[in-house]
């Protein structure tokens, strides 16, 4: 890792008493990264790059948006109507969740196919399952701010889930209402919990970070880095891939953005909240669909309760559920297939949460939720018996056999070695 | 400090853990009205009665009133909607309670309109036993608000009332 240097009198003044260059330089810059990092891992900085959004155009709005039962619809109506490209911060926000959780949630998939939880990284795994559950809070919280129908109701029907705790049940749900029903004090605090809780991510993400950086990324082929030759500097190869990935990226926001701001969301939601009548169908947003239909495939109300939230906490013990010593599912021939299919399972899911809980979808969703749980069951025996095709010598040695010579020419490879 | 030692404890064990004792009481003690802020704040708990006027109703009829930001259904039940409630077997409910339980006058059923599965409000005359029916997660209510079918644990709750004289009821 080449040390950082300077001409600059000014830089070398500050670097003496904040070594703030030098870190970038060592975090940014030549930070030596796998050689074979391919598309599916520019998940994370697009992950990086729409909490950025999320915060500037949450900041923006909350300039413009009053939190109080009586004010909160009209202001929201007012930022599209009469604030000045209100309308575009909005749309930004609401389709910018929806974006953000598109790419965790690859990212997550992302992880699973490759063994990213496994060890050394068990940690950094852990740090990304706190992300996911700030994530969902936040979102929570910031869907019933608008005040619409579906807010209102989405809100009663979640904070009820608290209600099936034994005995204490219902002092929760009052305490995390601030009265006897969703009201304006309930408004009030998931404001505030909503703008501060994306600062607490922020946090969170820096120590996903760290750990990420203390070991190292994981990789397509999921063996260990065993030397320069195995990597390349960070700037300008993978700076380069992700500003790739998120020009992409952004035509697909653009897309719902300016064409479709309103496909992700649910029309009922413009209309003003009424704690007297319940929508005939009310559905989360489309992100928490598949914990909405395990949580409805059980018949108990404490058990759908339990069971949805055993459906995130169950990833914390992932690492020890997976017996096998190899990380990358390419080299797995079982649980590649389990892999495949434990995503199917996951859009089946989803698409039971979206739809009314009676006849074949009940079943279709109890199917889908015994399967989702049985991957996780069945991940400890997969492990004994499956039987891991050769792993490669080396990330190196695997990069130049598949015909890296073509991607990569021989002098960017060896001068990248110099580099690192 | 060697010169304080008691059976192996020292004078500076007792001052780490009587110190340690005395924060964590201070912490707890500073946490509660962080906690207990959330909770319904004292003008919220005032508003927790409301009064009905009943001769407005008539038999066959429901109204719903606002109480404590939830609606509460009162239903002036007919003599064949009280046979009815009255005629179910015990074994037929699954959170069982006799129809007479959750009256005080047979005639004037009062019941609080949210669902006991996940806090929906119920439609009134609809579902398969002629009571209400949950649109969110499909739970059928009874002509007495008792849970017959669906995901719901329990009974639609019956709230605190008091009847004032034959035309008047508070609620809360």
């Amino acid at each position: 890792m080449s040390e950082f240097q300077t001409n600059s009198r000014v830089i070398k003044w500050i670097e003496y008493r904040l070594p703030i260059f030098s870190y970038v330089n060592e975090h940014l810059v030549v930070y030596p990264a796998p050689k074979n990092l391919n598309y599916a891992y520019n998940f994370g900085s697009l992950a990086g790059v729409m909490l950025v959004v999320q915060i500037v155009t949450g900041i923006v709005l909350a300039m413009h948006y009053t939190p109080h039962v009586d004010y909160a619809f009209d202001s929201v109506e007012h930022i599209m109507r009469d604030v000045n490209y209100g309308w575009l911060m909005r749309y930004m926000h609401a389709n910018g969740a929806s974006m953000f959780f598109i790419v965790v949630y690859i990212h997550i998939f992302r992880g699973l196919y490759y063994g990213s939880y496994k060890s050394p990284r068990e940690v950094l795994w852990f740090l990304g399952i706190i992300i996911l559950l700030l994530m969902m809070a936040t979102a929570f919280m910031g869907y019933v701010l608008p005040w619409g129908q579906m807010s209102f109701w989405g809100a009663t029907v979640i904070t009820n889930l608290f209600s099936a705790i034994p005995l204490i049940g219902d002092s929760v749900v009052t305490w995390l209402w601030g009265g006897f029903s969703v009201d304006n004090p309930t408004l009030n605090r998931f404001f505030s919990l909503h703008y501060l809780l994306p600062f607490v991510l922020i946090g969170v993400v820096f120590l996903h970070l760290w750990a990420l950086h203390h070991r190292k990324s994981n990789n397509p082929l999921g063996i260990d880095i065993k030397g320069p030759q195995d990597t390349i500097p960070f700037h300008p190869y993978y700076t380069v891939k992700d500003a790739l990935g998120l020009a992409v990226f952004g035509v697909f926001f653009a897309l719902f953005l300016f064409f479709m701001p309103n496909a992700l969301g649910e029309p009922d939601n413009y209309i003003k909240a009424d704690p007297l009548v319940t929508p005939a169908h009310i559905v989360p947003e489309w992100y928490f669909l598949p914990f909405y239909a395990i949580l409805r495939s059980i018949p108990d109300k404490l058990g759908g309760v339990i069971a949805m939230f055993a459906a995130i906490f169950v990833l914390f013990v992932l690492p020890w559920l997976d017996t096998s010593r190899v990380r990358s599912a390419t080299f797995r021939p079982i649980y590649k297939q389990m892999f495949w299919l434990f995503v199917i399972v996951c859009l089946v899911l989803g698409w039971c949460g979206a739809k009314p809980a009676e006849g074949i979808y009940i079943i279709v969703s109890r199917v889908a939720t015994f399967l989702y749980f049985a991957f996780f069951g069945l991940l400890p025996f997969i492990g004994w018996f499956e039987r891991p095709r050769p792993l490669p010598e080396s990330i190196n040695a695997a990069v130049l056999k598949s015909g890296g010579g073509g991607a990569m020419p021989e002098g960017a490879a060896a001068k990248a070695e110099e580099r690192g | 400090m060697a010169d304080t030692t008691h059976g192996g404890q020292t004078r500076r064990d007792f001052l780490y853990i009587a110190a340690g004792g005395m924060g964590a009481v201070g912490v707890g003690a500073m946490a509660w009205p962080f906690v207990s802020q959330m909770n319904p704040s004292q003008d919220v708990l005032a508003l927790s009665s409301t009064e009905v006027d009943l001769s407005t109703i008539d038999v066959g009829q429901s109204v719903k009133v606002f109480w404590r930001g939830k609606p509460v259904f009162i239903r002036h039940r007919t003599a064949a909607e009280i046979a009815e409630a009255e005629g179910v077997p015990m074994g037929d409910l699954p959170d069982p309670q006799a129809d007479s339980d959750r009256v005080q006058r047979a005639e004037w059923l009062i019941l609080v309109g949210v669902c006991t599965h996940l806090g929906c409000i119920p439609i009134g005359e609809q579902g398969d036993y002629g009571g209400w029916f949950c649109p969110c997660h499909g739970s059928h209510y009874d002509i007495s608000g008792r849970i017959r079918r669906g995901p719901a644990p329990l009974n639609l709750e019956v709230p605190e009332y008091v009847f004032l004289d034959d035309n008047r009821v508070r609620i809360g």
